[in-house]
């Protein structure tokens, strides 16, 4: 409001200003974030939708690979290979790339190109994760009776829960990143925020706000899943 | 599909490809970007991670920079630093870039000087030289892998990031994707996705040889590695965001 009232006040036809450069522009300005709330949360959930979204295709995905992966070195060359194309290919890219699939200004075209970096960073994580878990021990449980699915759950998961968990983090936080690119599409989450900013005449206020808000969700997020592994793995505790 | 049938048309017109803010011109000004601002990453991160790598102090300080700097968008940066007094120049483009591109450089210099292995150290004092001596002939060829790998993790998301100064009113190739999208033209959106892809690609593969090249030791040529690391190991470090 006071950046309106002020807007209106500076009526000197002598000063030839814009407008931008006369009226207080600040870079904080919590009357921003109340105001316009709703707007904010709006956004918010749709940057926490496509994250989340993103974060869980991805894992679901990845896991039968890698563990295909582990199977057959035949297989690991070609997914890693694959996966390291997938990701030098720049975000802007790739949402070009999906739009005349999944349409320009659909969400599902970010929601996709978003699923695919996760997916590169998780099948790696994954792999690596599986791959450390000592050759004996599995032999031992198998030894001792373990069907695959018993194997999977009570050897394999716990010992590679940390990889697992650490792949999850980096996949999570640089999605949160990542999602601010879907602006190209209109869904941007907070990112629309960014772009609004930039289009209202550079309006300060409204472009921290998204991303501050951004780098805020990525450090709630890493400190949630933190959270998470360490109730997940409590022997890891008990060690030291 | 007749976006493909659109963006093979649109490539292949030379005028989209020789007309002033054309293809070529585009792609002069990303190059020139994304160059200014590895090179400027570069002149500040890797004397850095000499320093610290050799001394072997501030791996706390590197991996808490290498985190934040991954939950940073870029595309915050560039809308940032557009509406501070630099306004929309290439200058604030190649400032928001190269602040990205500190964190992979300043990661791996360190981990490579200081992983150099003590002994060879020892025995290279040992033997005479001065600290000037083993930094050229013992260190720097022990850790030039891990520095190349740096260099071009940092290169190639250098320049797939400068895709992005487009949206805040930039140049580069991401001009034509922007575009594109505001025209919803689908067929110049995937004819811009395939020159940002392959620019990007290529970059890493030239960057891939370069490093091969320059790296002293017996030579590994890419295509043959793949046979002998089985391992699927995640790079050593912060590859920085796929962006």
């Amino acid at each position: 409001m006071a950046f309106l009232g002020a807007l209106s006040a500076t009526g000197d036809p002598a000063a030839r200003m814009l407008a931008a450069d006369e009226a207080p522009n600040p870079w904080f300005d919590p009357s921003y974030v109340t105001d316009n709330w709703d707007t904010i949360v709006g956004y918010l959930g749709q940057h926490v939708r496509l994250t989340v979204g993103a974060v869980l295709l991805g894992a679901l995905i990845a896991l039968p690979l890698a563990l295909l992966a582990r199977r057959t070195r035949l297989l690991a060359g070609p997914v890693l290979g694959l996966s390291s194309v997938v990701y030098t290919i720049p975000s802007l890219a790739m949402f070009a790339f999906l739009a005349p699939f999944t349409g320009p200004l659909s969400p599902t075209t970010v929601l996709i190109g978003l699923t695919l970096y996760t997916l590169v960073i998780l099948v790696r994580n994954f792999l690596t994760g599986l791959q450390g878990v000592p050759a004996d021990v599995r032999e031992a449980a198998r030894g001792m009776g373990y069907g695959p699915a018993r194997l999977f759950l009570q050897v394999d998961l716990p010992l590679a829960l940390p990889t697992f968990m650490a792949g999850l983090r980096i996949a999570t936080v640089s999605t949160v990143a990542l999602v601010t690119v879907g602006v190209i599409t209109g869904n941007g989450g907070l990112g629309q925020l960014i772009i609004g900013g930039l289009n209202s005449n550079f309006y300060r206020a409204e472009i921290v706000t998204g991303a501050v808000g951004c780098v805020l969700l990525a450090l709630v997020a890493d400190v949630l899943l933190a959270g998470l592994e360490r109730l997940l793995t409590p022997w890891t505790r008990a060690a030291t | 599909m007749s976006a493909l049938g659109d963006a093979f048309v649109y490539l292949n017109d030379p005028f989209n490809w020789i007309r002033s803010g054309g293809i070529l011109d585009l792609l002069v000004q990303h190059l020139r970007i994304s160059g200014l601002a590895v090179l400027l990453a570069a002149a500040l991160a890797v004397p850095a991670g000499v320093l610290l790598g050799r001394s072997g102090r501030g791996a706390g300080a590197i991996v808490a920079l290498s985190n934040v700097s991954r939950a940073v968008p870029t595309l915050a940066l560039l809308t940032v630093l557009a509406v501070t007094p630099l306004g929309f120049s290439e200058t604030g483009t190649v400032l928001a870039l190269a602040v990205f591109a500190v964190p992979p450089m300043l990661t791996n210099t360190f981990v490579g000087f200081r992983e150099v292995d003590r002994d060879v150290r020892e025995a290279a004092r040992a033997m005479g030289m001065s600290r000037g001596q083993m930094l050229r002939q013992v260190e720097l060829p022990l850790a030039l892998p891990l520095v190349m790998t740096g260099v071009r993790t940092a290169a190639v998301q250098v320049v797939a990031t400068a895709t992005l100064a487009a949206l805040v009113g930039g140049g580069g190739l991401g001009r034509i994707i922007n575009l594109g999208f505001g025209q919803q033209d689908l067929g110049q959106i995937l004819a811009g996705a395939v020159l940002v892809a392959a620019l990007a690609l290529l970059t890493e593969l030239v960057l891939v040889l370069v490093s091969t090249a320059v790296t002293p030791g017996q030579r590994r040529w890419p295509l043959r590695r793949v046979r002998s690391s089985p391992a699927g190991e995640p790079e050593p470090t912060s590859s920085g965001v796929p962006l």
